[in-house]
Parts: structure tokens; C-alpha cells; sequence
């Protein structure tokens, strides 16, 4: 990032090695990125983020809220990032479905702040208190209407933090909802977590406007194609609305309007695809199979790429971090090189589908999909590879 | 008698989004006059107001008034407007919208803020239906009412607001109709020196739906039947104000009461089990 | 008692119609507490018939017109105090 970025609040900062599960990580991760204001509702695997924010913001200087369903959780941090706060809201597959509505307006009030779904078996309510990797196309999708935000799968605790802060900051450089989509066994795994100290902390600041009021355009594209913000009660007088709107923020009811903002608030993550990929390559260049990764599932597939190259296979590991927008870039230059791509994820196929449009049939392209509840035998993915490459 | 001045409350009117959308003889349009006064007279620190709607006819408020103004998805104008106040305490929030958007879909949130004591101000403006789709059913269309969707007239039973928000806990409750301008205008002014969970319901005419379809004439007959039917009982019980249809209006200030806000709440308890440690919330930096 | 009549002092006001703005609702020609308004004959650009001061000495500036106009269409300034 290019842009003057600020060091994090120690107030926030739990720096120091720590023995922590994901879901305690992510909200260090987001007090240390400055959250200040959670509204949520308790939902499994879920709910240790919000008791983790609930312990500490006290001391902390902020506010916490347990709201009355995950329909409101998802607009009260509309309400504190409009106020000028950092915002996050966290939940689970039944409650992602009920935040869909609010996914659809972060994008068109362009609100940076991030959402927290630490996916479980469904559909449904499905396996409270089991993995899944089922909500990563309702992550793209799931709200009416085009619109393009980014989406981010760790895959350890210690992701669970460092990824928390990159959310926060990209939440703010984009100006969008950033999805950070946990799993059951990542929310619940405990591991070592290393928080740098403070001033190691690079932060993404609200890009706030310098105009006068009467002269502020709430949605007058900057730099990355976002607008500059203002915060409520400081005399802008400005208007926000759901409806397609102009660059003063007024409704404007027609098709070139919707072509004008639509259009950017889709191209402000597509056209900003290269500069959006977090991928970690493990021996991709000359294999002649690559397995392709997110979340949890990454470290499984690591033992079964292990497998395949202890009987000599030329097996690489491309792990995703960040699955939406898709890196696309980075597919497209291995298709021709490679003969297999193997996906596993915990769903009937739904990255994979993207994959397979990404390589477009210059490789075989298979999928080693579950329906969640456990991680995969790694012999199954290894097993894919070998029947990949036949 | 066409005149050159400017209209006394257009320096708080967004006029480059005039013509509004509201019908010939809807009553939206008078709550605003009220509500500008209102603001006039409380000397109101107009930066500081910032005004929430949800969708609907009324939901428009929020862009025709010249204020920090958000308006958002339907019924969810109290959970965004929760989020602005906890976030910056020194905002005056205000949460104007229709009876579908409030107490339907927002229902939940409405009695949740209420209970709560979240510090805003809500007014509901009930016309009886949901206008902006095409006059359906509402959960105050009163017993008998046609609605398009209760084509053979209403057989539900219905919220009455005050007593909603009174047993939910609002600090203040009140009602008056869009005939009662001057009331309405003194009610919101005071309503705006309060702090707490306070809620007007404002009982408004829409000729071209409710009426319409009711057989009740046009705006100005509405007026008429308001001003004819009702009658100010301050302090009312608020289980003794139910509205039936065409029936009388009990209006006036309902309930009037101090109760720590959430955030009074919470500091304090923070402050009890956290002691010196805990340093009074003022809002985030 | 005497003849010589009472002083009452009553404010006076001036009506102020964008005729344009009108919808023709009536509210300010019902409401008018001096009944100085009537209904024109004449149609205003949108069609409607809008208010005019048919007895404007005796409006008294209380502005109940502005308060029942939901189209911000009207509204009185003081224009002095009359014996």
C-alpha cells in the first residue's frame, strides 16, 4: 500500500506470544486493527470473538452490543463506521444468511467495515459444531444484486489475527464490507499466536475528506476508485441511500445512473484484482499437478501434497488467502503448464467452479468436495492427485 | 399572490430534490413542517442532528431534510441509528419513518431499542398501510380496514404504538395527528431535550391508498375526521388508547419518565466491577 | 361603559403562496383559523388550483397555513402591528 499508513493503538495491542484459538485471535486481530465497535449475536462456532470483544473493550475504550438478531448486528456497525468508529460484526452460517441484506448495502454505502462468519455444516442450522467451507459463493453472492467484495480465508489462528488486520485495512483502502470467513476447526483450533508490538502494526487510515461542507461529494470516486468519507456530526449535512444514487448521494432512478455507480463499485475490486492477491505457492513452479486452497483445508492438503511427493510426484500447493476476487492472474499463468489442478474444499463444489472457468480447459480440474462435519482424509486428496495426473 | 421570499424552512430542506414524492393531500409533508419548527424552536445544534429513515413513503424523510441524513434498508433505521448514538454519544438521533417499516419488519428492533433505552427519538408516522408498494396491510390497519392485500378488510388485531413502546419501556410516548400542528411541533421540541428511548406516533392521513380504498374521502376529509375525533388526554393510560376504525383518537402526552440510558447503564456498571480502571465511554476517538 | 371603542391590538400578516409548489390539498384554506384563503380558480402549472389571499387584512400572521402545507408552498411574515 502505497498510501500513508498509521501504527496500530497499543490500548488494542496484546503484543506478546500467546496460546489462542482463532476465534479469540480474529478479535485481537481486529482490536489491534482499532475495532472499537462490535454489535453481534451469539451463534456457534462463532460467539468466543464476541465474548473475547465483550472481556477486553471496557479497558479498551469502545463499545459492544449483543443485538436482538444478525439483522441488526449487520447495520449497527453501519451506524458506528457512519459515526466514525471501526466496526465488525461476527457470525455463523444461519446468521451470515440473515446478514445478506446489509452485505448489499455495505456495498452500495460503500462502509468499511468487516464481517466475521466462522462457517459450520449446513444448509441450515446444519452442524453447529462442525466444519464447513459451504457459505464461500453466498460470500460472493449471497445479496441481490452486482456488487464485488473482497473475501478472505485463513487458515490458523495466527492468520486468523494477521488477516484480521489486513480485512480492516483493505476495508478501508476499497471502502467495503471485507468478509473474513473462518471455519469451525480454525475458530476452534488453538495454536501459538505471535502480536508484534504496536508500532510494527502497519495500519490502513479512513481516508476522510478535506472539503468544505456544501462542497463534499459522499460518493465521488478517489484514488482506487473510492470516495473520501465524512463522519456524521461534523457539519457535512451529507445523504446516504440504499437506492442507486449519484455522487452527491441522491436517488437517481434510472439506467445510465446505475451503470455509472454499479459498474464502479464492481470494477473497484475487479480491475484492482492483481493488487488483491495473497496466495503462499509451495513448489508450484515445474509441477505437474497443483493443488488450489483456502482456509482450513489448506493444511490438510499440505499432508496429502507431502504424500504425493514422497512417491515422487511433481505435486505443487497453491493456498488462497484471499478467495474473492479469485487469482485469477496467477491460474491462468500455470494452466498451460501444468496438466491437473486438484481442489478440496468442504462443499459440493463452489470455488472450484471458478477454477474451472479460470483455466478454461487447458488442465483437468478436479474437485475433492464434502458436505463438512471433519476435515478431509488426506488420502482422499491424494488420491485425486494420482488419478489426476493418469 | 406568487411570492419572491424563500419558504421559512427551505434552509433545511434539501430544495434541489423538490418536487417530493408525497401525494396531494398525504400528511408527510405537514409532520415536516412540525419537525423543522420543532428544530427551530429547540435551537437545536443542527450538525449535530442526524436523521435515520427506513423505506417507505415516510423512509424519504431522511433525504429532504438538510442534515447528516441515512437512509437504509426497510425496518433496520433503529439498529443503524443504535450504532451512530453508541458510536458518537453527542449525536442527536432521530429515527423517522412509517408504521410498516417501524413496528412490521422493524418490530423487533423497535421493541429492542425501547427496551434498551437507547437514546434517539423515533416518529412514526402511521397512515394505517404501506404506501409507497400500493396500500397493504400494516400491523395497525385497524379491524374492518380494506387493504390490498386484506381485500375483504382487515380481521387481525392490531399494535397500538403507545402502548407498545410504553410497556417496552420508552422513557417518552406521545401521540398526535398531523391536524394537531402545533401540539405535534411542542411535543417534538420537547421530545428533543429528553434523553432516552423516546417515541411520537403521529396518526397521518394517505388519500390515495387507505382512504381511497376505505371509502374516506381525500386528504382534507381525513383532516377533518381527526380533528373532529379526537380528544388530548395527557397522561392517558397508554392500554386505554387503542385506535379501532374511523374511531376516536386519543392524543397528548402518554408517558413521560427519566431512565438511565444504555450507555448511562453501562458505564456505570463497567465502572462498578472495573473501578479506576474503567474510564468513562465518551464515544470512539 | 362608553362609547369610544376598545383598542385591540392584533398582529398582521403578509400570505406568501409559491402557487407552483400547490397540490390543492386545502388544508391551509380549511385550517385558516381567519378563513383569508380560498381555493383560486386559476390552475397552477401542475394542474391544481392553488390558495389565494381572498381577505389578506385579515390574516393575523399565525402561520398555521405553513404549518399544514405539506408542500412548503406557503407561510405568512409579520408585517407590523395594527390598531
Amino acid at each position: 500500500m502505497a498510501d500513508a499508513l498509521i501504527t496500530a493503538d497499543p490500548k488494542g495491542t496484546l503484543t506478546g506470544a500467546h496460546y489462542l484459538d482463532g476465534d479469540h485471535a480474529c478479535c485481537e486481530g481486529a482490536l489491534a486493527a482499532g475495532c472499537r465497535f462490535v454489535a453481534g449475536y451469539p451463534i456457534t462456532p462463532s460467539t468466543e470473538v464476541i465474548e473475547r470483544f465483550a472481556a477486553r473493550i471496557p479497558l479498551i475504550g469502545g463499545v459492544f452490543i449483543q443485538m436482538e438478531d444478525e439483522l441488526a448486528s449487520s447495520i449497527a456497525i453501519y451506524g458506528a463506521v457512519w459515526a466514525g468508529a471501526k466496526a465488525m460484526t461476527v457470525t455463523s452460517g444461519p446468521g451470515f444468511s440473515l446478514m445478506m441484506e446489509h452485505l448489499g448495502l455495505g456495498a452500495m454505502l460503500e462502509t468499511p467495515c468487516v464481517f466475521v462468519n466462522v462457517q459450520r455444516g449446513g444448509p441450515s442450522t446444519g452442524l453447529p459444531t462442525m466444519p464447513g467451507q459451504a457459505d464461500m459463493m453466498q460470500a460472493r453472492w449471497g445479496s441481490h444484486g452486482d456488487y464485488e467484495l473482497i473475501t478472505i480465508s485463513p487458515s490458523s489462528p495466527q492468520e486468523s489475527f494477521d488477516f484480521a488486520i489486513e480485512a480492516f485495512n483493505l476495508s478501508e483502502k476499497y471502502r467495503l464490507p471485507v468478509i473474513l470467513m473462518l471455519d469451525e476447526c480454525v475458530g476452534h483450533m488453538t495454536e501459538k499466536v505471535n502480536i508484534p508490538p504496536a508500532d510494527e502494526i502497519k495500519l490502513y487510515p479512513r481516508r476522510y475528506t478535506a472539503c468544505k461542507p456544501g462542497e463534499y461529494l459522499p460518493f465521488k470516486p478517489g484514488p482506487d476508485m473510492a470516495p473520501e468519507m465524512a463522519r456524521a456530526g461534523q457539519g457535512y449535512r451529507f445523504h446516504i441511500t440504499g437506492l442507486t444514487h449519484d455522487e452527491k448521494g441522491y436517488p437517481v432512478m434510472n439506467h445510465a445512473a446505475q451503470e455509472r455507480l454499479v459498474r464502479r463499485l464492481v470494477d473497484k475490486v475487479r480491475k484492482r484484482a492483481d493488487d488483491l492477491v495473497r496466495v503462499v505457492e509451495d513448489g508450484v513452479e515445474g509441477a505437474e499437478c497443483v493443488v488450489v486452497s483456502y482456509g482450513i483445508t489448506s493444511r490438510v492438503a499440505s499432508l496429502a501434497v507431502q504424500l504425493a511427493r514422497d512417491e515422487g510426484l511433481k505435486v505443487g500447493h497453491l493456498m488462497c488467502k484471499i478467495v474473492w476476487p479469485f487469482p485469477a492472474g496467477k491460474i491462468r499463468a500455470l494452466s498451460g503448464k501444468v496438466k491437473s489442478f486438484v481442489m478440496p474444499e468442504m462443499n459440493y463444489g463452489q470455488v472450484v467452479l471458478e477454477l474451472e472457468r479460470v483455466v478454461c480447459g487447458r488442465a483437468k480440474v478436479a474437485l475433492v468436495g464434502h458436505g463438512g462435519g471433519t476435515v478431509h482424509d488426506p488420502r482422499e486428496i491424494l488420491k485425486a492427485i494420482k488419478e489426476s495426473l493418469l | 399572490m406568487t411570492t419572491t421570499q424563500a419558504h421559512p424552512i427551505e434552509y433545511l430542506l434539501r430544495m434541489d430534490r423538490m418536487p417530493h414524492i408525497w401525494c396531494p393531500g398525504c400528511g408527510i409533508g405537514v409532520t415536516v413542517n412540525c419537525f423543522a419548527r420543532a428544530l427551530q424552536d429547540s435551537k437545536a445544534d443542527l450538525d449535530k442532528t442526524v436523521i435515520v429513515s427506513g423505506i417507505g413513503c415516510t423512509g424519504r424523510v431522511a433525504g429532504y431534510l438538510k442534515l447528516d441524513s441515512f437512509h437504509t434498508t426497510h425496518g433496520r433505521a433503529i439498529p443503524f441509528a443504535t450504532g451512530l448514538k453508541l458510536a458518537n454519544p453527542e449525536l442527536n438521533v432521530v429515527v423517522y419513518s412509517g408504521d410498516g417499516d417501524l413496528t412490521a419488519i422493524g418490530g423487533n428492533h423497535f421493541i429492542h431499542a425501547a427496551r434498551r433505552n437507547i437514546d434517539m427519538l423515533v416518529i412514526c408516522v402511521n397512515n394505517f398501510t404501506y404506501g409507497m408498494t400500493g396500500g397493504q396491510l400494516t400491523p395497525t390497519t385497524p379491524y374492518s380496514a380494506v387493504a390490498s392485500t386484506a381485500p375483504y378488510g382487515s380481521f387481525e388485531k392490531t399494535f397500538s404504538l403507545p402502548f407498545l413502546a410504553d410497556s417496552c419501556g420508552a422513557v417518552y410516548v406521545a401521540r398526535w395527528t398531523t391536524f394537531h400542528v402545533r401540539q405535534l411541533a411542542r411535543c417534538m421540541a420537547e421530545a428533543f431535550t429528553k434523553r432516552g428511548f423516546r417515541f411520537i406516533e403521529i396518526i397521518s392521513p394517505c388519500p390515495t391508498l387507505y382512504q381511497r380504498r376505505n371509502k374516506l374521502g381525500d386528504g382534507l376529509s381525513f383532516m377533518k375526521y381527526l380533528k373532529e375525533s379526537s380528544e388530548c388526554k395527557d397522561g392517558a393510560d397508554t392500554r386505554a388508547v387503542a385506535l379501532d376504525f374511523q374511531g376516536k383518537i386519543i392524543v397528548g402526552k402518554f408517558v413521560d419518565r427519566d431512565q438511565p440510558t444504555w450507555l448511562d447503564d453501562m458505564n456505570r456498571r463497567y465502572r462498578e466491577k472495573l473501578g479506576d480502571k474503567y474510564e468513562e465511554y465518551k464515544g470512539i476517538k | 361603559m362608553t362609547d369610544k371603542p376598545v383598542s385591540v391590538k392584533r398582529a398582521r400578516g403578509k400570505v406568501h403562496i409559491l402557487d407552483d409548489r400547490c397540490k390543492g390539498c386545502a388544508f391551509c384554506v380549511e385550517f385558516c383559523p381567519v378563513k383569508a384563503l380560498a381555493l383560486s380558480l386559476e390552475f397552477n402549472k401542475k394542474g391544481y388550483h392553488p390558495p389565494q389571499a381572498v381577505k389578506p387584512d385579515a390574516c393575523t400572521n399565525c402561520n398555521l397555513c405553513f404549518m399544514y402545507c405539506p408542500e412548503f408552498a406557503i407561510w405568512s411574515t409579520k408585517i407590523g402591528d395594527k390598531e
